[in-house]
């Protein structure tokens, strides 16, 4: 007998549907960006990156990631230690809180930022009288990345820490281990997964950020411009092979980081087959 | 190491999950904590382990192990072994290095030098017949086995006392029934003071030097299975240690009647209600002088060593269960739609508020 939903009439077109949509909208745009990059030839491409102005850009984009990673990490973790294993008033709007840098648009949360840290804003006059600048600086950036991209973290462990419940832990700790050692030996090793998993979406998010950067950035050349503001400079410059020569290396990095997660996730699949 | 309880409660926000228990367990016991859930026993034996707090409000409870006062010790310096229901091994720790990781952890001038540290649990292993498994992971041993090494971990510490929250819920009935065995044996060759919590009354008779009833938070009985059975408290005890058969009705002049159904009682008149065991229903085809009982079989059920006989009856509200031996059973030639008798052997009655311990059940 034939399941519901299984005739293959229905299943090719479905199949047929899916793979016209994803070549026309993934697949198309990726060839194009790297057809257009190497438009006029390795050597133009080559200039384009090797430019003083794009090298300053992707150490700027490194730097931003570098620090944002393990802002979010501890982070993440502490908020899903929090969420999972104490109930407290409040838990469940915190839980919802997590969610508030997906739900708004990074340009929002670049002007609010903007608001707050400028030279005229709230903190920012404070901040000013001891000559300190946030905002058009690296640090601004840092700031709103880390905005954008802390949920991630914590959404990849909450679930999965709420399925493993805390039995291991009372038993280490039933065991005599203390706090750390029960972190570091059970909660730790039981996470690890989900854990790097955050990190890799961390990192897509945080050297692709556009929105909430380019607001606060002031995205001045060979100083404050990440890699996805350079690449839309040199776009209104009418450069369009450094714009694309850019945008194939954020389509490169965007591609190592699904590699990574692919790996990632077939490598959870053997465990779990293993075990 | 005996465990002394005084004045334990605990409330989870509003709601009274224990009312303050009194709770003397002497050492080398074993004894059950028997109870429905939602009656505290869980609560009861997380908050002896230390994994749960009891209330310091009105007035702080007291917790002795032996001479020892552990009210405010952390559960990590208890010296308790603890065996979760769901066994809860690191599930990324091999067999060997679950056993060993209590030794593993203690502070350096505690802790046993590797090799000593190998025999132990390898002794352990051997004890708890798992040695040609310490290299598996847990997700690749059979409940039965999770459960051993749960308990192999838990005495590598060499604890005080052994707690055991529903150690047998999550397995199969004749797994189960091996464990428990073989756990009484290990409790009775080691010798240490266990306390363990069931919802099955048939494990906490047959495990138990005593048995903790309780139920709605605070405890109904304590004593010995023997004692439990053949005298309970009170109508709680009674209908959790087992199967009861309900009979209600006016009593007149020595006679209880409820619709064509009578039965001689030695009680004054009033209404009341009997209850009764099914083992001590006995099945006859034509009705005495002292009880007259008229049933229809509706279910015949072979179930070991005895048939479950399902009873019906105009005059019965809840259907009655007999048990009756084979040979019974075949003499009767009973089958679905009979229509027979009862004559119970033994009935037993509690008067509505019975204070605790004071009536013991009557006899026909």
């Amino acid at each position: 007998m034939r399941r519901i939903g299984d005739a293959p009439t229905v299943r090719r077109l479905l199949i047929g549907a899916a793979l016209f949509l994803a070549a026309l909208f993934l697949l198309l745009p990726l060839v194009a960006i790297f057809a257009q990059a190497f438009a006029q030839g390795v050597a133009v491409f080559w200039d384009n990156v090797s430019n003083e102005y794009t090298l300053s850009a992707i150490g700027l984009t490194l730097f931003v990631a570098v620090l944002t990673i393990p802002v979010c990490l501890v982070f993440g973790v502490a908020l899903a230690w929090l969420v999972t294993r104490f109930s407290f008033p409040g838990r469940r709007v915190l839980q919802t809180l997590i969610d508030i840098p997906f739900a708004v648009s990074p340009v929002v949360a670049g002007l609010v930022y903007l608001l707050l840290y400028g030279r005229t804003g709230w903190m920012g006059t404070w901040l000013d009288s001891y000559d300190i600048q946030l905002m058009f600086a690296w640090p601004g950036i840092v700031m709103v990345t880390i905005f954008v991209t802390c949920p991630f973290v914590a959404r990849e462990l909450i679930p999965l820490m709420q399925a493993q419940g805390s039995k291991e832990e009372e038993a280490a700790v039933v065991l005599g281990a203390s706090g750390w050692t029960t972190f570091r030996r059970i909660t730790l090793p039981n996470i690890r997964w989900a854990l790097l998993y955050g990190v890799i979406l961390t990192n897509a998010r945080a050297v692709g950020e556009f929105g909430a950067v380019s607001v606060v950035s002031g995205a001045i050349r060979g100083q404050t411009n990440t890699l996805p503001l350079h690449l839309e400079q040199l776009y209104q410059d009418y450069n369009a092979v450094g714009a694309f020569a850019c945008a194939a290396l954020l389509a490169l990095i965007a591609l190592l980081t699904l590699a990574a997660k692919a790996g990632l996730e077939w490598r959870a699949s053997r465990r779990e087959a293993f075990l | 190491m005996s465990i002394r309880l005084q004045q334990i409660s605990k409330h989870f926000g509003n709601t009274r999950a224990l009312e303050p228990v009194n709770l003397d367990i002497h050492e080398g016991e074993l004894v059950g904590l028997l109870g429905p859930s939602g009656s505290g026993k869980t609560t009861l034996l997380r908050i002896i382990a230390g994994l749960e707090s009891a209330d310091t409000h009105p007035r702080s409870g007291k917790i002795l192990f032996g001479d020892r006062d552990v009210t405010h010790v952390h559960v990590r310096d208890r010296r308790i072994g603890f065996v979760f229901q769901h066994y809860a091994l690191f599930r990324h720790m091999s067999v060997y290095e679950n056993v060993a990781f209590g030794l593993k952890v203690m502070p350096r001038n505690r802790r046993p030098s590797t090799g000593e540290i190998r025999a132990r649990v390898f002794r352990l292993l051997e004890m708890v017949k798992l040695e040609d498994f310490a290299n598996r992971f847990p997700a690749q041993l059979s409940g039965g086995q999770q459960q051993r090494v749960s308990l192999a971990r838990a005495l590598a510490v060499k604890p005080d006392v052994l707690l055991l929250d529903e150690p047998f819920g999550a397995l199969d009935a004749k797994v189960r029934q091996d464990l428990r065995r073989w756990l009484r044996r290990l409790h009775d060759e080691l010798n240490f003071t266990s306390v363990f919590v069931t919802h099955d009354q048939e494990e906490a008779l047959e495990l138990s030097d005593r048995v903790v009833v309780m139920s709605n938070g605070k405890i109904e009985q304590i004593d010995t299975p023997e004692t439990l059975y053949r005298h309970p408290a009170n109508r709680f005890v009674f209908e959790f240690l087992g199967d009861v058969n309900h009979l209600e009705g006016k009593v007149q002049n020595g006679i209880l009647t409820c619709g064509d159904a009578r039965l001689d009682v030695d009680l004054p008149d009033g209404h009341e209600e009997l209850l009764l065991r099914p083992h001590e229903l006995r099945l006859i085809e034509t009705p005495t002088a002292h009880a007259h009982l008229p049933v229809t079989v509706t279910a015949t059920v072979p179930v070991g060593a005895e048939v479950r006989v399902e009873l019906e009856a105009d005059w019965l509200a809840n259907p009655w269960l007999a048990t009756i031996r084979h040979a019974d059973f075949e003499r009767l030639g009973l089958t679905r739609g009979q229509r027979l008798y009862v004559e119970p052997r033994r009935w037993h009655r509690f008067a509505q508020q019975s204070p605790r311990y004071s009536p013991s059940p009557s006899t026909a």
